[in-house]
């Protein structure tokens, strides 16, 4: 097996005096769309701040792509080519959607090509162009917010809850969003609550809690094991769905 | 008896057991210690600054308010007592009423201001704050009908405070027991009721919350509590604190004005003494301002010494001229904020612990 | 925009803009006619207003974008007012052909050299009170707001210590004395080169802002500085360099302000800042064009109160401010948080 892209190994953090992640071990390999499961407040959140550099671990190791990032500022760990886009989806409501965009596009103007193929994911996006992102609906944002992540080609991307109270008709859309993505080789980190849309993307796994990974294995295994299920994700399915 | 009057905050360090204790006794025994009015003077302007101290940390150091308005309520009590007793005639009654209406109106600003500022940040409180409390000073100095404007007013005391009244035929101790004396120890047991007053405040359960509020407020408003309301509440507290030493201070130096009491520089002088003395612990309050104020009067002698003798020398005599004096403090205290941020007692403190 | 596709224009839902508080400074002087009288002597405080609301805007613009930008409360930025205002005095007194010459040409020079020295000097000093000051307290505003208050004492007491403490007079080039008078009217020059300035940097702060990358980050930073960051950008060296730009603007609207006062002290920066600071409370903490609309209202108020009651000119503004507040508790425009 070839060498995943981000491992991080006994990673522990802080907030303030607060212990909240408590030796995480995760892999996410290459090319592969890894979810991350887990209940409310578990640290799934606190996990992709941390890779980000948002939040610096206090103990522990992350490897991106063979080198040490553990520790490292947002800016650099970002200039890997790693893309986030947070729970809180980050998008700058000031800024109309156009100058998100240009911002996102750090190297230069996006390329017009990656543009029409992004306007074809999310059509909205095109119609509401000139538009302050702040007037978007939550959808949009969403919408905004994973664009933002890949108008650049990423190697990782890391996604927190994209589907949270979303409509079913734009989480399908973002299904074959990501189901693109993936046929371009990106690989995928992705946070998610809904079981069915993780399931449906998802190729391997990984669950949380209490700031640690209490079960780590492919997709199509627990997806096919209800008692794992109800064993791992008991609380949140019956949360959840 | 010393516990409970201490409401279980004890110092906790031996070394600041007896700086208390040796600023204790020398203030109470400050007349009799020392001769002469320079001492005496010196003494009470430290009981005072106690008193304001100690309130302004009840805002800074337990509920982490950043005000500038703190000499604005020094100043009400100033103005309250000596307006008072300068129309009025010098007496009790007139006295006391100056420091009704002066409490009152020193409770209502403090309400108000905190209600347009603490709902919504903090940080707004400083600026707001910084802005009243000029436009007050400004406007104390205009309306010189009422307040005798940029000279400020002088007024009598009553009769039983004033030099003139000698209380016993043989002296006491050696010393002549006069109204001078009376005025101190009235100065004195007040700032001393009003330090233990402040004790008890921030150890009961009220003060608890304000320390909650102080380290995270988000989590106290999680908690169930009413974080602007308690603010609120501090700021009238230290606001009627602030008040009462301005009255004190009236009434010991018989003179109010906006130099001696509104000034920025005071403020500033507020600022220096809770961070060197320790912000959050009350007896930072003391020993910031009887350090302070000892350094103040005594340094700046030692300053101009310092620079007469090096007045052949460039630049050197200017920064240690003695109305550089704040240049000196202001290089300590962006020192202390970084480095002591517990000031003197919590280091006192740390090395106990560390025993 | 940078696009090569421009997308569909056509159904594009009105972006609302919120006009409503850019009528009060109209209201203000009409409100102010009748009651000042006199409509040359209404003229002249107008003017005085708008060149003394200029001023503030200059100074207080760089302290709101600082504050927006990184949470940080420059209590310090005063220092920079006189320390500008200081080193263009420096400057211009050796000039003191060129400003008395009856030359326009030498006369703007001299200002122009002045102006520069001030603020390459206070955006140095800038420079350094970020790295030595303000660097370390990131995020603690308690620590913040002390240590900067620290830092504007030793560095009003070092302007005394390299200036001295007295009264200076501030040479205000001949050219820009006196008046112009139109009809009835007199404009005083030098009043109407300050509304030129203000206007001048409202209006490249303006376009900076909306057209230029930079301007996008600050905008975008000013309202989600970790977003900004995960975006691989290293919003520190902005920061520093906001810093900079506001502290250099800082020492001009200090040379501004001197040479309108014609004489500086140490204080200079103190008396202002207290303008400044209701400036940028009632503007939004964090909004240029909040802080320009709010130092033309306060530049209204204090000039026709200082007519009309001068002894209550100060609580004049601190009444606009409660009123401001009770209306809007974050200011005339609050900026976006996440
Ligand atoms: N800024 C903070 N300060 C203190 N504690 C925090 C902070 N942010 C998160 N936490 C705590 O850390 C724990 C993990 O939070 P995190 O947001 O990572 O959970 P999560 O798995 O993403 O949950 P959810 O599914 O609800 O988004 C929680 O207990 C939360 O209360
Ligand atoms: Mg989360």
């Amino acid at each position: 097996m070839s060498e995943p892209l981000l491992s991080l190994e006994g990673v522990h953090t802080h907030i303030g005096q607060y212990h909240i992640l408590q030796g995480v071990d995760l892999v996410v390999p290459r090319g592969e769309l890894t979810v991350l499961l887990g209940r409310n407040g578990a640290g799934k959140t606190t996990t992709l701040r941390t890779i980000m550099g948002l939040w610096p671990p206090s103990r522990g190791t992350i490897t991106f792509d063979g080198q040490s990032i553990g520790g490292r500022a947002t800016p650099d760990i970002a200039r890997l080519r790693i893309g986030y886009v947070p729970e809180s989806m980050g998008v700058f409501a000031d800024l109309t959607v156009a100058e998100n965009m240009r911002l996102a596009a750090r190297l230069g103007p996006p390329d017009a090509a990656r543009l029409d193929w992004i306007f074809g994911l999310f059509p909205a996006l095109k119609r509401f162009w000139q538009l302050p992102a702040g007037l978007l609906s939550g959808g949009q944002k969403q919408m905004l917010s994973i664009a933002r992540a890949i108008v650049e080609p990423k190697a990782l991307i890391l996604i927190d809850e994209p589907t949270k109270g979303i409509a079913p008709a734009i989480i399908e859309g973002m299904i074959a969003a990501f189901k693109e993505l993936k046929r371009a080789e990106t690989t995928i980190l992705l946070v998610e609550q809904n079981f069915r849309f993780a399931a449906s993307l998802g190729d391997t796994v990984a669950v949380m809690d209490d700031g640690r990974i209490v079960h780590r294995g492919t997709m199509e295994a627990l997806a096919a094991d209800s008692v794992l299920q109800t064993r791992l994700l008991g609380l949140s399915l019956a949360a959840h769905q | 008896m010393i516990q409970s009057a201490l409401s279980g905050d004890l110092p906790r360090s031996r070394i600041l057991s007896f700086l208390l204790l040796a600023i204790f006794v020398a203030l109470a025994f400050a007349p009799f210690l020392f001769s002469g009015s320079q001492p005496i003077n010196t003494a009470a302007k430290i009981c005072i600054f106690i008193v304001l101290v100690a309130s302004y940390d009840l805002l800074l150091g337990y509920t982490g308010i950043v005000s500038f308005a703190h000499t604005m309520f020094f100043g009400i009590g100033g103005y309250g007592v000596g307006l008072a007793l300068y129309g009025w005639g010098p007496t009790w009654t007139s006295a006391g009423l100056g420091l009704a209406i002066a409490l009152v109106v020193g409770a209502v600003l403090a309400f108000v201001i905190g209600l347009l500022s603490l709902r919504v940040r903090a940080i707004f409180y400083a600026m707001i704050t910084l802005a009243v409390a000029s436009a007050f000073a400004i406007l104390a100095g205009q309306l010189s009908e009422y307040t005798g404007g940029e000279d400020g007013r002088s007024f009598r005391v009553p009769p039983l405070l004033r030099p003139a009244t000698v209380l016993f035929d043989v002296p006491f101790l050696g010393v002549r027991v006069d109204g001078r004396i009376l005025s101190y120890y009235l100065v004195f047991f007040s700032a001393l009721l009003l330090l233990l007053a402040a004790l008890r405040i921030v150890n009961s359960p009220f003060g608890r919350v304000l320390q909650a509020i102080r380290e995270n407020d988000f989590r106290a408003e999680a908690l169930g509590y009413n974080v602007v309301y308690y603010r609120t509440v501090a700021n009238c507290l230290a606001a009627g604190m602030a008040v009462l030493a301005g009255a004190m201070s009236a009434i010991w130096v018989r003179y109010t004005g906006p130099d001696t009491t509104l000034s920025f520089a005071i403020m500033l002088d507020i600022l220096l003494m809770v961070v060197i003395g320790g912000m959050g612990t009350l007896y930072g309050a003391v020993i910031g301002a009887a350090l302070f104020i000892l350094a103040q009067n005594y340094l700046q002698k030692l300053m101009a010494i310092a620079s007469e003798a090096t007045a052949s020398l460039p630049l050197i005599p200017h920064l240690l001229h003695p109305d550089r004096w704040l240049l000196w403090l202001g290089v300590l205290f962006i020192l202390s904020v970084y480095f002591f941020p517990s000031g003197i007692v919590g280091k006192l403190r740390e090395m106990e612990r560390g025993r | 925009m940078a696009t090569t596709s421009s997308p569909a224009t056509t159904d594009l839902p009105r972006t609302p803009r919120d006009l409503l508080p850019v009528f009060i400074a109209p209201i203000i002087a009409l409100v102010a006619l009748p009651l000042v009288g006199s409509p040359t002597t209404w003229v002249t405080l107008t003017i005085a207003a708008l060149a003394m609301g200029s001023m503030i805007f200059v100074i207080a613009s760089g302290l709101t974008l600082i504050f927006g930008l990184m949470d940080v409360l420059n209590f310090g930025h005063g220092a920079f007012i006189a320390i500008g205002a200081y080193m263009a005095m420096t400057v211009l007194v050796p000039l003191s052909g060129w400003v008395q010459s009856d030359a326009l040409s030498l006369n703007l020079a001299a200002l122009l050299l002045a102006v520069i020295a001030a603020m390459i000097g206070t955006g140095a000093l800038g420079w350094a009170f970020e790295r030595v000051i303000v660097r370390p307290v990131y995020g603690q505003h308690l620590k913040q707001i002390l240590i900067t208050m620290g830092g504007l004492i030793v560095a009003e007491q070092l302007i005394h210590v390299v200036w001295g403490g007295d009264q200076k007079p501030m040479p205000l080039p001949n050219g820009l004395r006196g008046a112009i008078t139109v009809g009835d009217f007199a404009l005083e020059k030098f009043r109407l080169l300050a509304v030129a300035v203000g206007l001048t940097v409202f209006i490249v702060m303006q376009l900076v802002l909306n057209r230029t990358k930079v301007g996008l980050l600050i905008r975008a930073g000013v309202e989600n500085r970790e977003m900004v960051e995960a975006l691989g950008y290293r919003i520190r060296q902005l920061f520093v360099g906001v810093f900079i730009a506001g502290s250099a603007l800082a020492g001009l609207g200090g040379t501004l302000w001197a040479l309108y006062r014609e004489t500086l002290t140490a204080a200079i920066g103190g008396d202002i800042m207290v303008l400044v600071f209701i400036v940028i409370i009632i503007g939004g903490l964090g909004s240029v064009g909040g802080c320009f609309l709010g130092a033309i209202l306060v530049a209204l108020m204090a000039n026709y109160t200082g007519y009309l009651a001068p002894k209550i000119a100060v609580a004049s503004n601190i009444l606009l401010m409660v009123a401001i507040l009770m209306w809007r508790p974050q200011g005339l425009y609050p900026v976006a948080r996440r």
